[in-house]
């Protein structure tokens, strides 16, 4: 057994190296796109997002322990925010086709930078889940998730008929996406994923960890279970806000069948793949699930093996991915890293257990 | 002191509690026993507003608990051990005792605090990294007791400490009980179906009879009388 010293300083080291790779990886794909595809450049950008909204999920029900589907409400919030106040007066007067915007209106008018806008949108639909969480936050369970997924679907049908702010159906097109490079998407994935874990080491998230153990016993320690719950809540509101403002800005066009409560059932895969009440897992759990949908299209077309053609099902690569699913699941039923943290030392101690073994046979 | 009087309490249309009172005075060990539904839970619950009384009132050092939040009256300085120990299974040994300081303002403290306990119950010292799950269920409720110690009661209410432990621990458990009476002064209120090692380390006792209370007296006079020993004490005449 190596002593603790040496061990967090190789973990140090490992650390290091890990974060410089992923430096290296982020300016190498942003520098040479061409060589790293275009497609692939795209396809990493949207697993961050995603992470985001996973770890919005995370929060509430893996540390927390409710059970929450109001994810896709929370993004739309944050997705039209983000868009009303980005998209300029005479793009936004071209698009308004069924309910003409007046020239001195509101919505024709407001505007903010970027960045401002995204944390706009991130506070409104945290005012939104502050609202929604007096009445279904005193709910348990499946009954929470019935509600949430409820608010979702709402907030779409809203956003489907207030046509005069939203533009209804038609969605906004021609948001710009002048920062949505690999450097600010990664940048502020790695902020939040930095709060996450400070926070859940505080003594404010050991409250929230204890409320998902016993929430009897957390309150018999003098933990105020609806003032806990109301926070998660309402901070995951807030990065799901930053999330969908996110995903407006990098496909540029939104309309609200993209905030369908399918997206929800989406990240909670993702959440529970990676392992619920786990940030690193969150976010493996989001690339492992983006990325898979997206390699995984060549099973929808034809391949041809040369003594016999593979003629592509429309949709095979959702029933292949939600077989591995189901290994990964059984194999793993906690998801991939359980409750806990990534960390080296589980790493080594995985690969100790393969080494041990031949050694254990030559004993007996 | 606790008070308590004329309390009610329902669960639905049931009468749980049919108006009792009685006194837990400051550093005095005081017991609840009583058979299952007699109420004795039900009590305790209804002092840390995990249940709310229908009437009576629950006073400490003169101020009115039942319209309190449970967690201002563990600010007080009022902590309740649950019943089935309910330890934070996926924390380990020593984030569940951070988890009792919670409400403390004095960090300063915990460390001094959390070697106290370590001292007390030393394996949980030899676990205190490990996941609270995995502890047996002696030390889980030795856990549940350190827990409930961090954060520094007044009076500390023990729900059921020796229900599923082997006979040796329930000793420990008790020996605890004593030594922080003594030691910290700490007053204790403490639910019991072992009648007897309760009302032996017993100052005061009550003998609870379906939502009332049947019998009182000092933990001797209990032990000594015909009643108790027949109903609870498994002697006949």
């Amino acid at each position: 057994m190596k002593n603790i010293k040496e061990m967090n300083k190789r973990n140090l080291i490992l650390n290091i190296i890990v974060i410089l790779a992923i430096i290296g990886f982020i300016v190498y794909a942003e520098t040479n796109k061409r060589a790293f595809g275009l497609t692939n450049l795209r396809l990493v950008k949207l697993c961050c997002i995603y992470a985001i909204c996973a770890l919005s999920m995370n929060t509430v029900n893996g540390f927390t322990g409710m059970f929450s589907l109001g994810q896709p409400g929370f993004m739309a919030i944050g997705a039209y925010v983000t868009a009303l106040f980005t998209v300029d007066k005479a793009q936004k007067m071209s698009i308004y086709t069924i309910e003409p915007l007046a020239e001195n209106g509101i919505i024709a008018n407001i505007h903010a930078p970027f960045f401002a806008a995204l944390i706009i949108g991130g506070l409104i639909a945290a005012l939104f889940a502050f609202l929604i969480g007096f009445p279904v936050l005193r709910l348990k369970g499946d009954y929470l998730a019935i509600a949430s997924l409820g608010f979702s679907e709402i907030i779409r049908i809203l956003i489907t008929n207030l046509t005069g702010i939203t533009n209804g159906p038609t969605g906004i097109t021609g948001i710009p996406n002048t920062y949505m490079n690999l450097y600010v998407i990664a940048g502020i994935l790695a902020l939040i994923v930095i709060f996450m874990i400070a926070m859940i080491r505080s003594s404010y998230g050991r409250a929230l960890l204890a409320i998902r153990e016993d929430e009897v016993a957390a309150q018999a320690m003098g933990v105020n279970l609806f003032k806990h719950k109301m926070i998660a809540f309402v901070l995951s509101g807030f990065v799901a806000g930053i999330g969908g403002g996110l995903l407006a800005a990098y496909t540029q066009a939104i309309d609200p069948k993209m905030f369908q409560f399918t997206v929800a059932y989406e990240i909670l895969l993702m959440v529970v793949l990676g392992g619920q009440g786990s940030v690193t897992g969150s976010v493996v759990g989001a690339f492992i699930v983006r990325i898979a949908m997206e390699k995984l299209r060549f099973l929808d077309g034809t391949i041809d093996f040369g003594f016999f053609e593979y003629k592509g099902i429309e949709g095979m690569r959702m029933v292949v991915f939600s077989a591995l699913l189901m290994l990964v699941i059984i194999l793993w039923r906690r998801g991939i890293f359980g409750n806990k943290e990534f960390s080296w030392n589980s790493i080594f101690a995985f690969f100790a257990r393969f080494k041990k073994s031949p050694e254990k046979e030559v004993q007996n | 002191m606790l008070e308590i009087k004329d309390l009610r309490v329902k669960y639905g249309g049931i009468n749980a509690l049919n108006g009792i009172s009685m006194k837990v005075p400051d550093g005095k060990i005081i017991t609840l026993v009583g058979a299952n539904g007699a109420g004795k839970s039900t009590t305790l619950r209804s002092i840390t507003k995990l249940v709310t009384p229908v009437s009576g009132s629950i006073t400490y050092d003169g101020k009115e608990l039942t319209h309190m939040s449970t967690q201002d009256i563990v600010k007080l300085g009022i902590t309740l051990v649950p019943e089935g120990r309910h330890v934070f299974d996926d924390m380990t040994v020593d984030e569940n005792l951070m988890i009792g300081a919670y409400l403390r303002k004095d960090k300063e403290n915990f460390k001094k605090d959390i070697a106290f306990i370590h001292e007390m119950f030393p394996r949980l010292k030899e676990r205190a990294k490990q996941l609270s799950g995995t502890l047996s269920g002696g030390e889980q409720q030795m856990l549940a007791v350190g827990r409930a110690l961090m954060s520094n009661p007044k009076v500390m209410m023990m729900d059921e400490p020796s229900l599923g432990l082997a006979p040796l621990v329930v000793k420990d458990i008790f020996n605890i009980i004593q030594k922080v009476n003594k030691e910290r002064g700490m007053t204790i209120l403490l639910i019991e179906q072992n009648a007897n090692a309760a009302l032996k380390i017993a100052d005061y006792g009550y003998v609870m009879e379906t939502g009332n209370i049947g019998l009182e007296g000092t933990g001797q006079e209990l032990l000594a009388n015909e009643r108790v020993k027949e109903l609870y004490l498994g002697k006949s005449k």
